[in-house]
């Protein structure tokens, strides 16, 4: 499936890696080397060939993440569902075992790559790129990664996805985002998944949720799904998918890619991605990430902003 | 608990920098790494003698340099220190701030030992005087 595949060192990272021109002695005689990369270098290397691989083929990946049993299956079932006939969809599944997730997207008629990890708690952008050979890009719009269940480790992995979207399930309680902020602060979208439960379980509040998520200093939206009764729970989620795809068509033909917003290194690392990163929550999310963020804080009612948010969400998403 | 492989990412590039200036012992590995890495460095620290048994940086110190939590904040323009979970600014309590500090994961540096063989190298400067 690659152009270059094995291409680790660009000449972008270059010095980064080979550190030329940087050498010093210390006081006892020894070399010392400034190096300043990521601890997983390896990683993002082959993440950012990943990246390239998906814009070159005009694919939107996202990665999908939550604890396990959150929801996420269920949610990219329906979700096909949702969207058949009008986006081609496939999916990576990452478990520790077994291939029921990918026989349960087949059967959705989409195709799926399950990658078993043993027993790794996160996948990474190497076991990504080998379930790429087993999928033809060409014919796909959006690839779903579902990472493995861990509200933990993937939040450190760069898988060369576009987008993060993190579910927060109703029965797991409101205090998540405050819990585990590694993994709230790298999501591009939050999703309230078994929202229907609501009712049920009042103990969780939406709003403290939603504060907790803005004390990460996130703006990003914050969106109710459920999968059982009538369709509308998935109109926002669906919506937010759409706008994405077409961002990325935007970016494809503008010669731009994107990466998660929150992603940890690489804003300072590589200044040039930042940058679009920067333009997409301004243009599309300032306004009214404030508006919500400074009401989640203080207790605010919340249909309002639900109601405002769609009202933003109509208009094309920047990239 | 993926410090362990993050060891194993850590070791192969601290084994491509020393071959690449022909050493024959790493020294001494300073990290930096704030606490929204997702990395604990205490565990790191567990990790790392069995990540790097029967390797050039067996013996090397490992240094974890502990990053701060710090954020700049949009709407008041000043810095302040915040915590993992409460990223608002500690002047006007604006959730709209930038992480300056705090999600760092970075090799910043390495000492090693290299051996003085002229033949070795390839680059002029490092070639020692003739005793």
């Amino acid at each position: 499936m690659c152009d270059t595949c094995g291409c680790n060192i660009t000449p972008g990272n270059e010095h980064l890696v080979r550190a030329d021109g940087k050498h010093a002695k210390t006081a006892d005689g020894r070399a010392a080397v400034e190096v300043l990369t990521s601890l997983l270098d390896e990683n993002d290397h082959q993440a950012l060939h990943n990246r390239e691989h998906f814009d070159s083929q005009a694919v939107l990946a996202l990665n999908l993440m939550s604890s396990p049993g959150a929801g996420k299956t269920s949610l990219l079932e329906a979700t096909i569902e949702a969207l058949a006939g009008e986006l081609r969809i496939a999916v990576i599944e990452g478990d520790l075992e077994t291939e029921n997730n990918a026989e349960r997207v087949r059967a959705k008629g989409v195709p799926a790559i399950q990658i078993a990890t043993g027993s790794a708690c996160h996948l990474d952008a190497h076991m990504v790129h080998d379930a790429l050979h087993q999928l033809d890009l060409a014919d796909i719009d959006l690839l779903f990664i579902e990472n493995v269940g861990n509200l933990v480790c993937p939040a450190s992995f760069d898988l060369g996805q576009h987008r993060n979207v993190t579910l927060l399930s109703v029965p797991e309680g409101d205090d998540k985002p405050a819990k585990y902020p590694v993994m709230f602060r790298a999501a591009d979208l939050v999703l309230l998944s078994k929202a229907d439960l609501l009712p049920v379980l009042d103990d969780f509040d939406p709003s403290r949720a939603e504060g907790y998520l803005r004390q990460l200093a996130s703006s990003v939206p914050f969106e109710r799904v459920a999968i059982r009764g009538d369709q509308d729970q998935l109109s926002s989620w669906l919506h937010w998918l759409r706008a994405e795809v077409a961002a990325q068509g935007r970016r494809r033909a503008a010669g731009k890619t994107a990466r998660p917003s929150g992603q940890p290194d690489g804003p300072r690392l590589q200044p040039h991605a930042h940058a679009h990163t920067h333009t997409h929550t301004h243009t599309h999310e300032h306004d009214l990430g404030t508006e919500r963020a400074a009401a989640a804080v203080s207790g605010q009612d919340h249909d309002h902003l639900h109601h405002h948010r769609h009202h933003h969400q109509g208009a094309p998403s920047a990239a | 608990m993926h410090e362990l492989s993050v060891c194993l990412s850590l070791l192969e590039q601290v084994e491509r920098i020393a071959r690449e200036h022909g050493a024959e012992r790493v020294e001494r590995i300073l990290l930096r790494i704030g606490p929204l890495s997702g990395v604990e460095a205490a565990l790191l620290t567990h990790a790392y003698p069995l990540a790097a048994a029967g390797s050039i940086a067996e013996h090397a110190r490992l240094d974890i340099e502990p990053a701060p939590v710090r954020v700049h904040c949009i709407d008041c323009g000043q810095e302040s220190e915040a915590s993992p979970n409460r990223l608002l600014c500690a002047h006007c309590s604006s959730y709209h701030t930038k992480l300056s500090s705090g999600d760092e994961m970075l090799l910043a540096s390495l000492e090693m030992s290299i051996p003085e063989e002229p033949s070795e190298t390839q680059e002029p400067p490092a070639a020692p005087p003739s005793p």
